[in-house]
């Protein structure tokens, strides 16, 4: 089931306030699959996603060491604004522009980023929103304000927000950790579409989620990675005892 | 004899005595507004509402009963222009400092430009004005009483208040908003310009109104600045006419049209500030609501 790797981290150490919030983390994220980054609160989950488009250094008082990766190119070698044109992210609340409506939200990156004609900007908001699973609900009224959609489609709004400047890994960060049930089951059912176009990196504090969307797992435990393996395997026969302590609901 | 209250008696006292002092500390407050207010429309009320005003030259000392009041027309032309002129400079130099000590606060010099801005909102108009009039007597002294002088002393006062009201507007903009750009690639002067300002637009108005408003009422920095004159003004590097200076003037003037004429301007400038701020508040509430959905 393996592919090839699209994302490599390499004894990445994170910093806040020169406390480690993540330390020597190594690991190899395979192309156009679902890898679930889990663990207890404040275990560094978030630090190492937002290292991945670095945007952890964006805050004061932050520094990064280790190299991460992307097709054999160090992003932290390349101009970070590109970096994250190719590295798109998904929030843990839906944060859609609230000066704007779905439409301009969806055209941001091409209209930020670049000249594009309006038919192609057209074609590629109708896309993202179908890809985002809300074009249909959306469809008659993509020129009202983006807050005016409930939370659920706003989180949507904001993966074809995400989609429409067109990525090829899409990190997201709890995705639907502020969503009721059916909101996140239609988000769980989009991110298993969305791996066959898209590298997917999906931090979860729920472990029932990361079993049902991904394909592999990695468990984090106070900044260190534990255990990286398939997520059959990581659940039903992990090789450390603190994983196991985890996913039995023990701690965390 | 002592009384001895219930409980509910005791407490049912202290509400009433607390509702009735708050009351007459709303009595306090008001009374000053209402008292200048009812003033202004009895002792300028019957000027003001004589169509010429608006346009006519004020008159000059008058002792004559048949003398007549005239208008206050040069100095709501020269308020008008020192204040445009004030507000060219304040509201771009305003924002970039604004948006310097808020977007790019990483850099000590961000924090340097708030810590200025506290300092000189404070400083009193009248040392504006001085500054401002010393630099110009060294510069060229022909111009030290002008348009641009005015302009510049008000400016100077506007400054800070921009500043500060637009940091704290860009403030409110919640981190998910640039974050959200950040991660999609936007750079960070676009996202600054055209999404963070953008959501602080409401309360950048507010802000660029309250400057204004107390650069419309200022007379200590324009007294050394703007000098003063009768005549409609024709030229920036001239001196012009501005209606707290004329208020200040006619109201030491012993001539009771002339004291007339500064009841009228006092009203004029007292409804202006009234109506720019009705107006201003639809508009930032029109502003705001259009941005939060309509709801």
């Amino acid at each position: 089931m393996y592919t090839a790797t699209k994302l490599k981290v390499e004894g990445l150490t994170a910093y806040y306030n020169n406390k480690p919030a993540i330390s020597d983390i190594s690991l190899e994220f395979p192309e156009r699959q679902v890898t679930a980054i889990i663990g207890p609160s404040g275990c560094g989950k978030s630090t190492l996603i937002r290292c991945l488009n670095r945007l952890h250094e964006t805050a004061p008082h932050t520094r990064v060491e280790g190299r991460v990766l992307l097709d054999d190119e160090d992003i932290y070698a390349l101009d970070p604004v590109r970096v994250r044109r190719r590295i798109g992210m998904v929030f843990q609340k839906a944060n859609p522009f609230v000066t704007m409506s779905i439409y301009d939200n969806v055209s941001a990156a091409l209209r930020f980023n670049g000249r594009h004609s309006r038919e192609e900007t057209d074609q590629v908001v109708v896309r993202s929103l179908q890809h985002a699973a809300l074009w249909d609900e959306v469809k008659d009224r993509v020129d009202a304000p983006a807050v005016s959609l409930s939370g659920g489609q706003q989180q949507r709004l904001c993966i074809a927000r995400a989609l429409a400047a067109d990525p090829e890994v899409l990190l997201m960060d709890e995705p639907c950790s502020a969503l009721d049930p059916i909101a996140t089951a239609k988000i769980e059912e989009l991110i298993g579409r969305l791996k066959k176009d898209y590298t997917l990196i999906i931090v979860t504090h729920n472990m029932q989620q990361a079993a049902r969307v991904a394909d592999l797992t990695a468990f984090l435990y106070i900044g260190k990675l534990i255990e990286f393996g398939p997520t059959e395997e990581l659940f039903e026969r992990p090789k450390e005892k603190l994983t196991e302590s985890y996913i039995t609901g023990r701690f965390g | 004899m002592k009384f001895k209250f219930d409980r509910h008696t005791r407490r049912k006292l202290l509400s009433h005595t607390v509702a009735v002092l708050s009351g007459l500390t709303v009595i306090a407050v008001l009374y000053p507004l209402v008292s200048i207010v009812y003033e202004a429309v009895i002792r300028g009320g019957g000027v003001l509402f004589q169509w010429t005003f608006l346009t006519a030259k004020p008159p000059n000392a008058c002792d004559v009963v048949s003398c007549s009041t005239v208008g206050i027309g040069p100095a709501i032309q020269g308020s008008l222009l020192v204040v445009a002129i004030a507000s060219l400079i304040a509201v771009p130099v305003g924002l970039m400092a604004a948006i310097l000590a808020s977007e790019y606060r990483t850099r000590g010099f961000g924090r340097a430009v708030s810590f200025t801005a506290d300092v000189l909102t404070g400083v009193p108009s009248i040392i504006m004005g001085a500054f401002v009039w010393g630099y110009f007597v060294l510069y060229d002294p022909s111009i030290a009483e002008s348009v641009i002088a005015g302009g510049i002393a008000l400016s100077a006062i506007m400054t800070p208040i921009v500043a500060r009201t637009t940091e704290e507007a860009l403030r409110t903009v919640p981190n998910a908003m640039r974050e959200a750009a950040i991660a999609l690639g936007i750079s960070k002067w676009k996202m600054t310009l055209r999404i963070v300002l953008i959501a602080a637009l409401p309360g950048i108005a507010t802000g660029v109104l309250l400057a204004v408003m107390r650069a419309m009422g200022e007379a200590a920095p324009l007294l050394l600045t703007l000098g003063y004159t009768t005549n409609y003004n024709h030229s920036l590097l001239q001196p012009a006419a501005a209606l707290p200076v004329l208020i200040y003037t006619f109201a030491e003037s012993n001539y009771s049209n002339q004291q007339e004429v500064a009841w009228g301007a006092t009203l004029f400038l007292l409804m202006f500030i009234l109506a720019a701020n009705i107006l201003s508040r639809y508009m930032i509430h029109r502003l705001s609501q259009r941005m939060s959905g309509g709801a």
